[in-house]
């Protein structure tokens, strides 16, 4: 042990950076000092309570680690619990905040705008403020022009290091129609970060919706696929040049195939996107970044295979995803045996360059 | 010099468990409908020149809106228009110069897709559905003997389909049952439960293709803008197939339930099957009829055509990919005749396979599955 870690064993001055970490999504009561009258009084006086859901509803044992069912206060609640559960343990050099409000899920597009207002302004004073090691994550709402009108108000503050967008959508984020926000995002130098979840009211898979949560879950990984062939197929990333992207609670497993089967239709079908000038596989790798949770990888030699398909050692960020259960031991988040030099690019060395955070 | 290895495999009989037989044209059908459909469309087709209006003014009515300019006509092969001049794999004679015996084709499995069950008319779809499996038995499998067919059905309406399964599984040349890739509901939603008793019912494997239409956005993220998105992501609506197949328990409420993915491709079933088992370690509660890791049912329910063959770079991870999936006797050769993104039998896969491994691919698994004939078909 080292370093003064309690978490796990890793190597001297090896820098940690969380690229995700849950900041529980407030009460709208939480959020009356940031909030006008106007939206005091509509929640006094009706039921309204803000997002009608969430990616990850409040104690849902299909969500939390199980040890915090039911904690009191709720896990990831204040600054005070993520530092003892995650920023100390794990001796962090920086933790990226994610608030996963589901503004999308509110088609008031005044009572969004308030609301994300709110949010990102009690993101800094209640966050942001009180730990330097926190960096925060823009919450905007579903509307592209009103999303990049908060990305300009947030972007003027340095500790906001990306615009967070749930992964699904009512359209694809290279559409056109998302350019405004994307544009922001680009303006300020800010990741774009697909979030998994979100409630913009179409079903999460190609034949409607599914029955159960795990099947949400699993289905999951194909939003985020879905996102980037749009980002990719839209040629973003030729039109906003440096622009990058991080899926958090993605996986990663998936990318091996994702590109395979994206390389091969390009090769066949490259005439209907001819700005595209290099096989897909390039943007993801030069553009794209992937947290490390959920570890959907059955053991660390499959871990090595996943890593060579990638094949770009810059991709794979450390995220602990507190508090959410995608591990249930500590030792399970870390990737073993990929020798030093990777573990080190993966535990906060590519986490540094992509938010220019000092290495 | 003697012949080359190219020429040896080529020789070598395969079956090609991928065929898209097609419609000459739009009246194919009629002489097999029932008299009182045939003559309110032949009454319709008189009052209009646009013909496809005509059709949804009948009830041939589909999901409109979603169309993407396809890479060539008919998403077909440049070369495989046939010389009477009606659309590709519509002559049986072309066909066999083009593919059963230009490949040395044991048995291939012809695959309709006519829209059948994608239709909003579900009496109509019905009756097309009868049409088509009477017209495939008559004027396909008929005059082949290399030739079997996958039953259409008008899978939205569950109850009728396992009608149709009962009346024309009797003919041991059909010998699958074929639902597309975009459904309406999840596939293993209760609806269609009617579809499993039947063809459990006659022996027969469910063939899921790419391909249809349900009513919903293909992305989870809503419509993409450009085909090649909507091409990659059908990969997605295999998916969400094969866990709402588990995950509602249809194994286990349908013991011996086989499912074939057809043109859906596999790199993306091993990172599936890691996500999903995962996954039930810690929600399993909510699917108690899965009582195993999914990974486990996955490997003992489903099977694999290859076409559209993947494509690993550098080609050596393919050998990578066929350990992680761990499926030996599941793959099935496809070509996808007479489809743009055709794969031949000498080239689609793209490393070299030790020879028993590759003579299951190209053949054995599909006769052990299929058996091709009544008697030793093995469910």
């Amino acid at each position: 042990m080292t370093s003064g870690r309690s978490a796990v064993a890793l190597p001297a001055r090896m820098a940690v950076v969380d690229c995700d970490v849950h900041a529980a999504e407030p009460s709208i009561e939480a959020l009356f000092p940031y909030l006008a009258a106007h939206w005091r009084e509509v929640a006094t006086t009706t039921q309204f309570r803000g997002p009608t859901d969430s990616a990850h509803p409040p104690s849902a044992a299909t969500s939390l680690r199980p040890e915090l069912v039911g904690a009191e206060p709720p896990a990831a609640s204040s600054v005070d619990d993520i530092a003892h559960h995650v920023l100390d343990p794990w001796d962090v050099q920086a933790a990226i905040l994610v608030c996963s409000y589901s503004a999308e899920a509110i088609k008031n597009p005044d009572a969004a705008v308030a609301l994300t207002r709110a949010v990102n302004t009690w993101l800094q004073s209640e966050w942001l403020d009180r730990d330097g090691r926190l960096r925060g994550s823009i919450v905007v709402p579903a509307s592209p022009q009103l999303a990049a009108e908060e990305i300009d108000r947030m972007g003027e503050d340095p500790r906001f290091v990306q615009v967070l967008l749930p992964v699904r959508s009512f359209a694809p984020y290279g559409n056109r129609l998302w350019w405004p926000v994307l544009e922001a995002a680009h303006r300020h130098g800010l990741v774009v970060a697909l979030h998994f979840g979100g409630y913009p009211g179409n079903p999460p898979t190609a034949v409607g919706w599914p029955t159960t949560y795990i099947e949400e879950f699993v289905d999951g990984a194909s939003a985020f696929q879905s996102q980037l062939m749009s980002l990719v197929s839209e040629g973003v990333f030729d039109r906003f040049e440096g622009l990058r992207v991080i899926c958090l609670e993605s996986g990663f497993a998936w990318m091996p195939s994702l590109m395979w089967r994206f390389d091969r239709l390009w090769r066949a079908l490259r005439r209907e996107i001819p700005w595209t000038r290099r096989a897909p596989s390039a943007y993801l790798r030069e553009h794209v970044r992937l947290s490390t949770q959920p570890f959907d990888v059955p053991d660390a030699a499959e871990f090595a295979r996943i890593a060579e398909q990638i094949d770009c050692p810059g991709m794979l960020c450390f995220a602990t995803d507190y508090p959410h259960w995608q591990f249930t031991s500590d030792a399970d988040a870390v990737p073993a045996d990929v020798g030093e030099t990777a573990l080190r690019a993966i535990m906060g060395g590519n986490a540094q360059a992509l938010y220019n955070l000092s290495p | 010099m003697t012949a080359d290895a190219t020429t040896d495999r080529r020789t070598t009989a395969i079956v090609d468990c991928d065929v898209h037989n097609a419609l000459p044209d739009d009246d194919a059908l009629a002489p097999y409908m029932p008299r009182e459909w045939r003559e309110r469309r032949e009454a319709l087709t008189h009052l209009s020149a646009v013909f496809r209006k005509v059709r949804e003014n009948l009830g041939d009515r589909s999901y409109l809106g979603a169309e993407y300019p396809r890479p060539t006509p008919r998403a077909s092969r440049v070369d495989s228009w046939p010389p009477d001049g009606g659309p590709p794999a519509s002559d049986l004679e072309f066909m066999k110069t083009q593919l059963l015996d230009r490949w040395n084709v044991e048995f291939a499995l012809l695959n309709p897709l006519f829209g059948i069950g994608e239709m909003l008319n579900l009496e109509l779809a019905g009756v097309m559905a009868r049409a088509a499996n009477d017209w495939l038995a008559e004027e396909w499998l008929s005059r082949d003997s290399r030739l079997r067919a996958s039953i259409v059905i008008p899978y939205e309406d569950p109850i009728a389909s396992a009608a149709e399964i009962d009346r024309i599984a009797q003919d041991s040349r059909f010998v699958q049952v074929l639902v597309l890739s975009r459904t309406n509901e999840p596939l293993g939603q209760r609806k269609y439960w009617p579809i499993y008793e039947a063809a459990l019912r006659h022996g027969l494997p469910i063939g899921i293709h790419n391909g249809g239409w349900g009513g919903h956005a293909i992305t989870p993220a809503g419509f993409p803008s450009y085909y090649i998105e909507d091409a990659s992501a059908m990969a997605a609506a295999f998916q969400a197939q094969v866990v709402s197949l588990v995950s509602e328990g249809c194994f286990a409420r349908f013991p011996g339930l086989s499912v074939v993915l057809i043109e859906g491709g596999f790199a993306w079933l091993p990172p599936l099957m890691w996500r999903f088992d995962r996954a039930w370690s810690k929600l399993r509660t909510e699917i108690p009829l899965v009582d195993r890791p999914p990974s486990e049912i996955i490997r003992a329910s489903f099977w694999i055509s290859t076409q559209p063959m993947e494509e690993p770079e550098p080609p050596e991870q393919f050998a990578v990919l066929l350990d992680q999936l761990d499926m030996p006797d599941r793959l099935m050769f496809a070509t996808d005749y007479p489809h743009w993104d055709f794969d031949a039998p000498d080239r689609a896969i793209p490393v070299r396979l030790e020879p028993a491994l590759r003579t299951a691919i190209m053949r054995d698994n599909a006769l052990a599955l299929y058996g091709f004939d009544r008697d030793t078909r093995k469910l």
